[in-house]
């Protein structure tokens, strides 16, 4: 059998004596949308950081279709296929919305300085522009293009984050609460976006509150809670799952 | 095409400028060609975020590697200054292991450290440095003949039309590279270097590679600034001409490629021209000062800001006069 497109396995993570993810195990299967749940401070943030190579594990492995990437800078995950987005709006504000689907070409169509300077970089130029466009396109902003990325309404904002990671053409995608603060119109929206991009064969890695949008969008769910592996399952499973009630109501059988 | 007449209409200034001053006008008007490549170059560090306490030292890097080469090993002098430049890249690679190892105040203080160490060494060994008294009798510019014009460097003006064409150069590289991809990926790494690094841009590699092009076009202002003076001293380079770097790009604002140029010529005429001819020479950094106060006070956004505000006020009125015209 093929290895499972990324796996996490016996992850820990440790912040002095906080044990933040502790031997967290459980696997994402290609072309599927896999949610990550748990209460707050359950470590699924802290998930996230660590697949995405923003930190480094204290013991355990990430494996990409079989090749461990953990330990790996952000950048160098990143170049084998696995882009995230950012909880709170990470965007330049600055920069038009094209420019920042344009920092999503970077690693297709990389930057050559002397290419640059000599003007011979035309064709590249071209190809990551339409490449941008049609990321735009995708995510209903192209209209916004010449806009500030600060400018825009959050729910584009969130858009947006997605756009520059679908411009990198990535295997997985990593969201982190692509909903928040959404009204249910928007988050509706975003996820028929996200059925779309599953669709083109990417890999949806997200974590989220929203359990209406969790539940109607996953293929598969992980709940966590303190770290730890708390249940896996489809929607169904986990909408039933005792401990997962118990985790997010805290006790309801003590109170009843 | 009106851009294209603006520009041609431009350089008709520049070059005609210098019949119109006085010989220490020339002189100044040098100074202030050489310190416009200084500034240009500082925008092009600070577009990834970074601003140094150490870029004049650099320049005087280029200057001292430069002079050193053209006296000592007897290199053809404009090979020497770009080999000066050179110099003053790999210099700034060097030190960019130790220092992009941190951020923001923590990096500008360690610039201003390792520049603080250059310049000791600069002080400490006589040979080949000069110790404290630096390098005297810099060969100048070889005297030559362009056809058009014979450039003879014992006067000013000749020294501006070379500077002049090495800074255009200079900054038309600069402009293009601020234009391109590369661009693109400096500003991404100046205002979001995480969402940079999600998106497979090795930060580290790109702020090396901003640090050391600035510091190559800083090494070639400070080659610029050795053939024509003559002498060099590890004073040249100290903190306060930084200061006075700082103070061009502050006051003249760095969201634009012509911000810092702008800041840099303004308050050089302001100093050296205005306020010396005004007789205030005792009070000059008195005044000078205020005038920093006053501009960061009221104009938080630089000087830059008024250009940009003249702009956008010229294509209002434009718009408006084509709605009525369209209209009557």
């Amino acid at each position: 059998m093929a290895p499972s497109i990324l796996e996490i396995d016996d992850l820990t993570m440790r912040f002095g004596g906080l044990t933040a993810i502790d031997r967290l195990s459980f696997k994402v299967e290609r072309g599927e949308i896999h949610g990550l749940i748990g209460p707050n401070g359950a470590g699924k943030t802290t998930t996230f950081n660590v697949v995405s190579g923003f930190y480094k594990p204290t013991g355990g492995e990430v494996r990409l279709r079989g090749e461990t990437i953990s330990g790996l800078r952000m950048y160098e995950v990143a170049r084998r296929g696995v882009v995230r987005t950012f909880q709170h709006s990470t965007l330049c504000a600055e920069l038009t919305v094209l420019e920042n689907v344009l920092i999503g070409t970077h690693m297709s169509f990389p930057p050559n300085i002397f290419a640059a300077m000599a003007g011979v970089d035309k064709a590249n130029r071209r190809a990551a522009r339409a490449r941008a466009e049609e990321a735009l396109d995708f995510f209903g902003l192209a209209g916004l293009a010449d806009e500030l990325a600060g400018d825009l309404p959050h729910g584009h904002q969130r858009a947006l984050g997605m756009a520059v990671a679908l411009a990198a053409r990535p295997d997985v995608v990593l969201l982190d609460e692509p909903f928040t603060g959404m009204n249910p119109e928007e988050t509706r929206r975003m996820m028929e976006l996200m059925v779309k991009l599953r669709n083109t064969g990417v890999t949806i890695l997200l974590v989220e509150h929203d359990m209406h949008a969790i539940m109607g969008l996953c293929d598969r769910i992980t709940c966590m809670s303190f770290g730890r592996l708390l249940a896996e399952g489809n929607p169904q499973e986990i909408r039933h799952h005792p401990d997962v009630i118990e985790a997010y109501l805290g006790g309801a059988r003590h109170v009843a | 095409m009106p851009k294209l007449a603006a520009l041609l209409g431009f350089g008709a200034i520049l070059l005609a400028l210098p019949h119109a001053l006085s010989f220490s006008q020339q002189e100044i008007l040098v100074f202030l060609t050489i310190n416009v490549l200084l500034v240009a170059s500082y925008r092009l560090l600070t577009l990834t975020g970074e601003w140094s306490l150490g870029h004049v030292v650099i320049m005087g890097v280029g200057a001292y590697a430069s002079a050193l080469l053209s006296k000592r090993l007897g290199i053809y002098v404009p090979a020497a200054m770009l080999l000066g430049a050179v110099t003053a890249a790999m210099i700034a690679l060097a030190l960019s292991f130790p220092l992009f190892r941190m951020k923001g105040f923590y990096f500008l203080i360690g610039s201003f450290a390792a520049g603080e160490i250059i310049r000791l060494l600069w002080k400490r060994f006589r040979d080949p440095f000069g110790g404290p008294k630096g390098l005297k009798k810099i060969d100048p510019m070889p005297d030559f003949d362009i056809g058009i014009y014979a450039f003879d460097f014992f006067e000013p003006v000749s020294y501006y039309y070379f500077a002049l064409a090495v800074v255009g150069v200079s900054l038309w590289v600069m402009w293009r590279i601020e234009r391109s991809p590369v661009g693109l990926t400096f500003h991404a790494v100046h205002w979001q270097d995480r969402l940079a690094e999600a998106s497979g841009v090795n930060v580290r590699a790109y702020r090396t590679l901003a640090f050391v092009l600035a510091s190559g076009f800083a090494g070639l202002s400070g080659a610029l600034l050795a053939h024509y003076i003559g002498t060099i001293n590890p004073n040249s380079f100290d903190v306060e001409q930084m200061v006075f770097v700082l103070t061009w790009t502050i006051v003249g604002g760095t969201a634009t490629f012509y911000g810092p140029i702008l800041g840099c010529v303004v308050l050089t005429i302001l100093n050296e021209i205005v306020l010396r001819e005004a007789g205030f020479e005792q009070m000059r950094p008195l005044i000078y000062g205020l005038i920093l106060i006053l501009s960061v006070l009221f104009m938080p956004k630089g000087l830059e800001s008024l250009v940009r505000g003249a702009f956008s006020w010229r294509n209002a009125r434009k718009k408006k006069a084509g709605e009525t015209g369209a209209a009557g």
